[in-house]
């Protein structure tokens, strides 16, 4: 099925044909933009000394005002027992709303930088037409998870965050770096010649914890006009987490709704550039 | 055998067959899960004795005003950096990979950039989880470390030169510091003017091991667990005992005395031994004052 597709052409092909290269990149340019958007304004601060936002994804202050924490790093403090001040619980009630309406998995697509990587792992296998992939279940990453959060009160310390990734390369990237960037390039060698979509598809937590975050959120993906579709099967091939497209897009006899109503679905509309047939459209759990 | 049988056989062994499928499939499923629950325990293993190991904090480093102890500190930060953009004197930084100080955790090295006890302790005060707590109001309650002249043989005042430089950048000099003068037995006539360090003052801020002139600092702040020690809870102290009760509790004080020559006193504080001012000492002495006629009695011994 997949090697079909890339044996044809690259994914995409036919969208760029007919929309034009840009419209067929539309949602990936301004993730990109969002992801190095915010990016930049951490890194304004220490090389231009314009202080817009300081901090980390960790935990930030914007504009000297609007805190902004995240969950989970905070949830590995409170399981280590350690309470955090009423300004680092605002931060985190912001982010948790945000996250529950648009998409838990909006964190993996539109802010982490590990997904500029491994998106890049995941170009570049399809360039290369890397096929062997170490067989894992995409469910490792809740084990995982599970384990982050069941270290702390065993050690007392906020152990994954001695090792998480995307912790590691933001705060590396504004912080100082040190070795970090081998953690990168082995997570980059990792999904490109050992496992297909391997680190943010079935190992990390931070997904993990994000896809459960944004179960039933407001916006979502819908393949509304999944009656046009003409099984050119690229959407499959973009897709980060493919598994999420089949019932929405294939189950319209057993009466599935159009929206992908699936934690996994990273909500970054690489579908919706892929598709020639305009198939996909964001829409909301309302609407269908 | 008839059709029906046959049908019917090979209708139970399709059910046998699924039935055995289903097994397989479930037998598989339950060795995927088994090898994955195997596995993160494993993982999990190695996660936390490594975080065991890198939890030991060096003692060059030091945790900025209001830390935790290190134990609840490594539950507590996030590794967000709050605490190293709010410090105006940006003399903290967070750990990277490769460090010995626990990846992403804030910490500053005195002798480089040391702290400089912001009035206001911007740095607890922007910590979202109280890893500093909030709790520390008063930046001379902190205790990030307690200094200590570590190295008596190359501090330069203990070789009877005058220094005091630690002493006099000291942000609670006469307090944290003070100096102590003892006899020079070298010169046998000038004093030492050590510098002494009081943990009971002390913030640990670093500002006199940045200053010490030599290449490498003799007074150094290290962690409080290893520059104190803790006296045995079963002492009493005589002195501050009595002092507590107004009055000795050991049994009543006798007054020290001397065996001296009548009207001899000694006094310590006022330069040993007080004689009588009218007493003629060298009159009832036999030894004469001059050294010269000693030697000639000696001769004249000799001679004889
Ligand atoms: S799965 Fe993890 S590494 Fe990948 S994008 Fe999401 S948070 Fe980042
Ligand atoms: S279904 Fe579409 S939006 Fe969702 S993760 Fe896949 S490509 Fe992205
Ligand atoms: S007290 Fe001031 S100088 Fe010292 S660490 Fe905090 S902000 Fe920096
Ligand atoms: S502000 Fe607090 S949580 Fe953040 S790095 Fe500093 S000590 Fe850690
Ligand atoms: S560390 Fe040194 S300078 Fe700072 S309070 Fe202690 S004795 Fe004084």
């Amino acid at each position: 099925m997949v090697s079909q597709a890339a044996k044809r052409q690259l994914p995409g092909q036919q969208a760029i044909d007919k929309k034009g290269w840009w419209l067929a990149h539309k949602w990936l340019i301004l993730r990109r933009m969002v992801q190095l958007g915010i990016l930049a304004l951490f890194l304004a601060g220490p090389l231009l000394d314009v202080w817009i936002v300081k901090g980390n994804l960790a935990s930030s202050l914007t504009l000297e005002f609007l805190p902004l924490s995240d969950p989970y790093v905070m949830l590995q403090g409170l399981t280590a027992g350690n309470f955090p001040t009423s300004e680092g619980l605002i931060g985190v009630a912001i982010v948790l709303l945000f996250y529950a309406l648009v998409g838990g998995r909006v964190y993996c697509s539109w802010v982490c930088p590990v997904n500029i990587v491994t998106d890049a792992a995941a170009w570049l296998r399809r360039k290369l037409g890397i096929k062997v992939s170490s067989q894992f279940s995409r469910s490792t990453r809740y084990w995982l998870l599970g384990l982050t959060l069941v270290l702390p009160p065993i050690t007392g310390a906020i152990v994954w965050e001695l090792f998480n990734p995307v912790s590691l390369m933001f705060r590396g990237i504004i912080f100082g770096i040190g070795w970090a960037w081998m953690v990168i390039l082995a997570i980059f060698a990792f999904d490109v010649f050992v496992s297909q979509r391997g680190w943010c598809g079935h190992l990390c937590p931070v997904g993990a914890f994000y896809s459960l975050l944004g179960h039933k959120s407001m916006v979502r993906v819908s393949a509304q006009k999944r009656d046009q579709c003409d099984d050119c099967n690229d959407c499959f091939v973009v897709c980060p987490e493919p598994k999420v497209i089949r019932p929405a897009l294939k189950g319209a006899d057993k009466g599935i709704s159009p929206l992908i109503d699936e934690g996994n679905c990273t909500n970054c509309g690489r579908c919706i550039d892929v598709c020639d047939e305009d198939v996909f459209n964001f829409s909301s759990r309302f609407k269908g | 055998m008839s059709d029906k049988q046959k049908r019917g056989l090979s209708v139970e062994s399709e059910g046998k067959q699924a039935e055995h499928k289903s097994m397989l499939s479930r037998r598989k499923f339950m060795g995927n899960t088994l090898k994955t629950a195997c596995g993160t325990a494993l993982l999990g293993l190695g996660m936390g004795t490594y975080s065991r190991q890198a939890s030991a904090f060096p003692a060059w480093a030091i945790r900025p005003p209001g830390a935790l102890s290190e134990d609840k500190f490594s539950g507590a930060c996030i590794r967000c950096g709050l605490c190293v953009r709010d410090c105006p004197y940006d003399m903290l930084r967070l750990a990277e990979l490769g460090e010995q100080v626990a990846l992403g955790t804030p910490y500053f090295v005195a002798r480089e950039k040391p702290c400089e006890m912001c009035e206001d302790i911007p740095c607890a005060a922007a910590c979202p989880t109280n890893a500093l707590s909030h709790e520390l109001k008063n930046i001379d309650d902190a205790r990030m470390g307690l200094a200590v002249l570590i190295d008596q043989e190359e501090c330069i005042a203990f070789q009877g030169l005058r220094c005091e430089v630690c002493y006099n950048v000291c942000p609670l000099e006469g307090e944290a510091i003070t100096i102590e003068m003892q006899p020079n037995r070298r010169s046998g006539k000038h004093a030492l003017f050590i510098p002494v360090v009081h943990s009971d003052a002390c913030t640990g801020c670093g500002k006199c091991e940045k200053a010490c002139i030599l290449e490498e600092a003799a007074i150094k702040v290290l962690p409080t667990h290893l520059a104190k020690g803790l006296l045995g809870k079963h002492y009493r102290l005589g002195w501050k005992q009595k002092e507590k009760a107004g009055h000795s509790l050991v049994s009543p004080d006798i007054k020290h005395r001397y065996n001296l020559p009548e009207g001899v006193r000694y006094d310590y504080n006022r330069g040993g031994l007080e004689l009588p001012p009218e007493a003629k000492l060298e009159q009832n002495t036999p030894f004469s004052s001059n050294p010269l006629e000693s030697l000639k009695k000696l001769q004249n011994q000799e001679n004889r």
